[in-house]
């Protein structure tokens, strides 16, 4: 998304270009006293334009780890340090952080009594205040990029899972956000429309956005993803480029988790 | 006209002169009239009491049950007005969902505006506080019934919560509510039929009087159910068009 994201990649000495964006510091979520641990203790970080696919086996906390980058679930401990701030500090704006960290869901979540323009146009109309004009103009823009212009005056309902889908990840890239979250964007869909869905990420990946996918499609983290983490039980076991953990696994957990998947 | 009714068969002569009876000897018709108007006043004003304080009490249960998680990250003042306002709204649904109204409006009356005479302004009050109760459920599980993901799609665009009801939220439930809370009216015009028993002469009280005049019950008490019945069937088809046109607007 960012021309100048290379300026100080050496400070991190990162190997994938841009600056950390989000840093995730010994991130933990337990329920009933410590009983369960969705999260254990997660240290990560992202960098901007990079592709970071997240995998595991259901459980294994890739989902919360995900939904905490945007609070949409409360970890108990550690820090998200976004651009330097962290936002599990008291008193962040959590909304104003959100704004610019887009999510796209498992099950879509369109607003189903609006149109797909007006799903499109909504958030950036209210909170960046942006014109009518404007918004539409950059919403049927978006809706070119994912190849569903001509259904802008559609209501949810009367599009296919994949249709829906697409306009979602539109809707989210209407907000011109930093960070691209997707949360199993295509375990919802019928097999014939994952690959419509896949096609417009890569797209994105091949613009330099910066995404964070947990997803079940191998086939997707091997090719279009920068760095891959595969989690379970709430930490992350290996943490690599996809040929690394692909065809170098080093832990056994990874080895069985792919022999099943693969 | 004489004449029809002197060729005419016996029981619809006796059916006239009960009409006659009932409705036109002394202008009785007159109390119905009356008792009429009392139903709709209090009807009306009890709505609008219960809508208000359904509003406000769905808006702080679901806040509430909402927010619980993320507000307990951080205890701020907030959430303990919060939780306090909660626990009031919880205490008030139980009792007044626990209680039959005739008693409520008869502690209204009695007890709580002891020292007013003003039946009419006890009864749209003690009506109004109880359809608050109902009225603040249907809205609750109206809202509840939306599925999270809709909340979340909102909030992960940047809006904050109040924002997320009104602009994605609200106009969904409305539209899922509307039949639940058309009944619930329908319920709350029935139910002030029992404002006789603090000395309003509402409709029901006003056939009932008639009955006690004439001795004669059939034709006062049935057009009182006539009455009831040709309201609700009005109230049911004005919902029924508002329903239909929300549907239309989405598809």
């Amino acid at each position: 998304m960012s021309v100048n994201a290379t300026v100080n990649a050496s400070d991190y000495g990162a190997s994938y270009g841009g600056d950390v964006i989000i840093d995730v510091r010994n991130l933990k979520k337990h329920y009933k006293g410590g009983e369960i641990k969705a999260l254990d203790g997660i240290n990560c970080q992202i960098r901007r334009g990079e592709v970071v696919v997240i995998i595991g086996p259901s459980g294994s906390g890739k989902s919360t780890l995900l939904r905490s980058l945007n609070l949409m679930e409360f970890p108990t401990a550690g820090q998200i340090v976004v651009k330097g701030q962290d936002i599990l500090a008291k008193g962040v704006n959590i909304d104003r952080h959100r704004q610019k960290m887009s999510m796209v869901f498992q099950h879509f979540n369109l607003f189903p009594h609006m149109t797909v323009l007006r799903n499109m146009t909504l958030a950036p109309m209210t909170l960046l205040k942006r014109s009518r004009n404007e918004a539409e103009k950059t919403a049927l823009d978006l809706l070119e990029r994912v190849g569903l212009r001509d259904r802008a005056g559609a209501y949810p309902d009367q599009l296919s899972g994949g249709q829906k889908q697409r306009v979602a990840i539109a809707r989210a890239l209407a907000m011109n956000p930093e960070v691209l979250l997707f949360d199993e964007p295509t375990s919802a869909l019928d097999p014939e429309m994952v690959g419509e869905v896949l096609e417009v990420m890569k797209s994105l990946a091949e613009n330099e956005t910066t995404m964070i996918v947990v997803t079940h499609e191998m086939g997707f983290a091997r090719e279009v993803g920068d760095r891959v983490i595969f989690m379970e039980d709430g930490v992350i076991v290996e943490e690599g480029t996809p040929d690394e953990l692909f065809n170098n696994p080093k832990s056994d957990r990874l080895k069985m988790f792919l022999s099943k998947v693969l | 006209m004489t004449g029809f009714w002197e060729s005419a068969p016996k029981w619809l002569v006796d059916l006239k002169d009960d009409f006659v009876l009932n409705f036109l000897d002394e202008g009785r018709w007159k109390w119905l009239l009356e008792g009429l108007g009392h139903t709709l006043l209090i009807t009306l004003v009890a709505l609008l009491i219960g809508l208000a304080i359904g509003v406000v009490i769905a808006a702080v249960r679901s806040t509430y049950d909402k927010n619980r998680e993320s507000m307990e990250l951080h205890k701020s003042v907030g959430y303990y007005v919060l939780k306090f306002f909660n626990g009031v709204c919880h205490v008030y649904l139980t009792i007044i969902r626990g209680t039959p109204v005739v008693v409520q409006l008869l502690i209204m009356y009695f007890i709580v505006f002891a020292s007013s005479r003003n039946s009419l302004m006890v009864a749209m009050i003690a009506f109004g506080i109880n359809s608050g109760a109902y009225v603040a459920e249907i809205l609750r599980g109206g809202i509840m019934s939306i599925d999270n993901g809709q909340f979340e799609a909102g909030r992960s665009l940047g809006f904050n919560y109040v924002q997320t009801m009104i602009y994605i939220i609200i106009p969904q439930v409305f539209k899922n509510v509307l039949p639940t809370l058309c009944n619930e009216f329908i319920v709350l015009l029935k139910e002030t039929s029992v404002a006789g028993y603090v000395g309003i002469v509402d409709l029901t009280k006003a056939g009932d009087l008639i009955r006690g005049r004439t001795f004669s019950a059939f034709m006062p008490l049935i057009a009182v159910a006539l009455i009831y019945l040709v309201m609700v069937i009005i109230l049911t088809a004005l919902v029924g068009m508002l329903e239909r046109r929300l549907r239309k607007n989405e598809r």
